[in-house]
């Protein structure tokens, strides 16, 4: 028999493999017509920012682009001692075109992020340069401010040279790259982000652990308490959940401050002096607090929901066949209840690394969380590449954390519900 | 050897859950040791709430229960050391087989070489050897069946107690295990409490059965006596097939009755009766009736034949008899068969001794 007849004919001739995939075709289009929707939207809303992120973290084409002749000029320069005067004539026709487009302030802000003290003498070049004559610009703009013959500032320039930049990486774990281009930490009185990452860790796994410990039992009662009763325990673990955050968060500002609820209350029951009330708020235990209570939920779901499934005969088989409640429980019940911690840690711990509101509210100076030094830039600095370099390194701890989580416990035995 | 004829002894035992219903009423049962005793009932009869007291993880209301004469009402079911099965098997799913296995023996902190003979003598009593080191997830429904036996098994306990343990299985299976554990009882001695629903396993397993119904037990006795001799109308009713007229007694003389129903008299066996004129319900096995009866028998009447269901091995026939449209007979299925045929009338026989007078439904 020759190939030709071996293929597999429909009844009116078609081949087999053709006439499935036109009649499987439509379904296809179907379903992906079906997604599309999520997909779009998971594309604007998740990859693009994070791309968007990403680029912003690391480009540095700004300054590039605003200073051609400049960099031009600079690209023959050896940053040992001042630039010739080819730089400063780029850099006077550079800054004069910027200073008619009026974007210069732009090149002030962004220069003074490289060095500061850079906004001033660019503002004064600015007023000065006016009266500048044809020629020799390295004397002229050198004499409108000392900083300008220093060649500290020129090398701070020539820095912002490339297109793309770690800087911002390097700033955000409180390191640099010196004059001679080796990465050194910042001086130590000035190293702000390792603490504030070392802290947020902390936090989180703090939180993380009492979260853990307080939801554990509440998910076993919620798991084998009657359905009566389970109900009403649910809606009580849920009701938090349906109030707004702001909202939970200002009612512990009004528990936890000094004249506030929790402290009277100790000081009614002979706790602590009246004139010595212990500060529960805008310090770290605050942040502890708040974020405990608020993130509680997101623990007691998926550990409920793992509970749910265990049979209560397994418990009471390990006890018939002589453990006692303790070993019962601890060789039966507890290792069957471990996707559950998994994914519950998980989720809280990923949450709580990256909270805001409740740090920036209750947390004090000593409670706040790298989130709220990345949003202090978005909002008050207006340094977004900083700010995105920061948000990706969040982003790849988290994701560190998870590929940690899939090795050691396997993320197949997660489970949410 | 003496055998302790009360090595499990129920004395009134009540039990409320809600304290306004009795599950259990006044239980008075003794189980005798190395005994196969099986409690039977429909579901709320209150069967698994006394093997729930026995096991420890339900404390009687009121009354006691005593383990080779010692109470154990206050003693937590782990220090009971009584083995059990579950319904569900209720193996524990993180754990291999071996390990299931090993679960009772770590805990009594027997040591490893000794322990690892019990578990291999374990697993070959339910033919299980080489299944040590799989997950209980990979076994079928039969074989975690055999480990969940083996598991209550392997720490030597006097007594072992199975709840529903065959529920879950398929018919073939179910009744292959039946053997398998009656054939463990009798070669281990271990005394056995079985509970089931299913009246056949209950037959085929038991030395004794208790009937359950409504926390009490209705009858305790030996499979045959169960089926051939209930005492009173719900046992007939549970265990079998029945067939039942009821009437009222017009005339009762030794072990001879005579029931008169709306349209006809019948002679019985008075069980339950004890004077004319009580209602009753008479009780008759479907294979105590004979077609066209050759011999001389007290109660030959006849009936219209309305239905008829061949069985392979036999063929029912429902038949119309003194006003009970739901008679049924079994035919045993031989060469020479009898003229069945819708609508047929024929006579059908049987001995008074064998149609119980029982108490009224």
């Amino acid at each position: 028999m020759s190939s030709e007849t071996k293929k597999i004919l429909t009844t009116d001739g078609i081949p087999l493999e053709v006439s499935l995939k036109k009649a499987e075709r439509k379904n296809k289009i179907k379903a992906f017509l079906l997604v599309a929707p999520l997909l779009l939207f998971l594309i604007i809303t998740y990859v693009f920012p994070i791309g968007e992120m990403l680029t912003r973290s690391i480009d540095d084409k700004m300054v590039t682009q605003m200073l051609p002749k400049t960099y031009k000029a600079m690209e023959n320069w050896d940053g040992k001692e001042l630039p010739p005067e080819d730089v400063f004539e780029g850099f006077y026709f550079d800054y004069k075109k910027l200073v008619e487009e009026k974007t210069f302030g732009k090149l002030a802000t962004q220069l003074n992020f490289e060095k500061n003290g850079f906004k001033s003498i660019l503002k004064k070049l600015q007023r000065k340069m006016k009266k500048f004559e044809e020629g020799n610009y390295k004397e002229q703009i050198m004499a409108v401010h000392p900083r300008w013959a220093d060649v500290e500032y020129w090398r701070a320039l020539k820095r912002r040279a490339p297109e793309y930049t770690y800087q911002k990486y390097l700033k955000g774990i409180d390191m640099y790259e010196n004059e001679d281009g080796k990465i050194v930490n910042v001086p130590e009185d000035r190293q702000i982000h390792r603490i504030l990452w070392l802290r947020t860790l902390e936090i989180a796994f703090f939180v993380t652990l009492f979260c853990f410990l307080m939801a554990y039992p509440i998910a076993h009662l919620l798991a084998t308490l009657p359905m009566k009763y389970s109900n009403l325990l649910m809606i009580c673990v849920l009701l938090p959940f349906w109030t707004s955050l702001l909202v939970r968060t200002a009612s512990w500002m009004i528990l936890l401050q000094q004249q506030g609820v929790v402290n009277d209350f100790f000081v009614w029951i002979g706790l602590v002096a009246d004139n010595a009330r212990p500060e529960m708020m805008y310090n770290k235990t605050g942040s502890y607090v708040a974020m405990t209570q608020i993130l509680l939920p997101f623990m007691v779901l998926p550990l409920y929901s793992v509970m749910k499934t265990i049979s209560p005969s397994l418990m009471r088989a390990g006890k018939s066949l002589g453990g006692t409640p303790f070993i019962a429980f601890w060789k039966v019940y507890f290792p069957l209840t471990i996707p559950g911690i998994g994914a519950g840690c998980l989720l809280v711990f990923i949450l709580a690394v990256g909270y805001y509101i409740t740090p920036a509210l209750v947390g004090g100076a000593s409670g706040t969380l790298i989130s709220n030094q990345i949003a202090y830039h978005m909002k008050s600095t207006l340094d977004w590449s900083f700010a995105s370099a920061m948000g990706l390194m969040l982003l790849t701890g988290v994701l560190a954390i998870y590929w940690l989580y899939n090795k050691v416990v396997g993320i197949d035995n997660i489970k949410l519900g | 050897m003496t055998v302790n004829k009360e090595f499990v002894k129920f004395d009134k035992v009540d039990k409320s859950y809600d304290g306004k219903v009795l599950v259990v009423k006044d239980l008075q049962l003794d189980i005798a040791e190395g005994e196969f005793i099986t409690m039977l009932g429909p579901s709320g009869s209150g069967k698994t709430t006394c093997l729930m007291m026995l096991a420890g993880f339900e404390t009687p209301t009121n009354g006691e229960i005593y383990l080779d004469g010692n109470a154990i009402s206050s003693i937590p079911p782990h220090k009971r050391g009584i083995g059990m099965v579950f319904q569900n098997y209720a193996l524990f799913p993180h754990m291999t087989v071996y390990e299931n296995l090993a679960f009772p023996l770590r805990v009594r902190k027997i040591p490893k070489d000794e322990a690892d003979k019990k578990i291999d003598k374990a697993l070959s009593m339910v033919s299980l050897q080489g299944f040590a080191q799989r997950m209980p997830g990979q076994l079928s429904g039969g074989q975690q069946q055999r480990v969940a036996v083996a598991r209550s098994l392997v720490f030597d306990p006097q007594l072992v107690l199975m709840d529903e343990p065959l529920g879950a299985l398929d018919k073939n299976l179910r009744e292959s295990m039946q053997y398998e554990i009656k054939h463990i009882h009798e070669s281990i001695g271990v005394t056995v409490v079985y509970v089931t629903h299913d009246q056949s396993e209950a037959l085929t397993m038991s030395n004794r059965i208790a009937v359950f119904n409504d926390g009490k037990v209705q009858q305790l006795s030996s499979p045959d006596e169960l089926y051939e001799k209930p005492v009173n109308s719900f046992v007939a009713e549970f265990i079998g097939e029945n067939n039942t007229f009821a009437g009222e007694v017009s005339d009762i003389s030794g072990s001879k009755c005579k029931v008169k129903l709306p349209n006809a008299e019948i002679l019985a066996n008075p069980i339950s009766i004890k004077q004319k004129g009580e209602r009753t319900t008479v009780s008759l096995r479907p294979e105590r009736a004979l077609i066209n009866p050759s011999e001389k028998m007290d109660n030959i009447h006849k009936g219209k034949i309305e239905e008829v269901i061949y069985h392979g091995d036999h063929t029912r026939v429902r038949i119309n008899l003194l006003g009970n449209p739901e008679f049924i007979l079994k035919v045993p299925n031989s060469s020479s068969n009898l003229d069945i045929k819708l609508g047929n009338e024929i006579k059908i026989g049987w001995n008074s001794d064998d149609a119980r007078a029982l108490d009224p439904k």
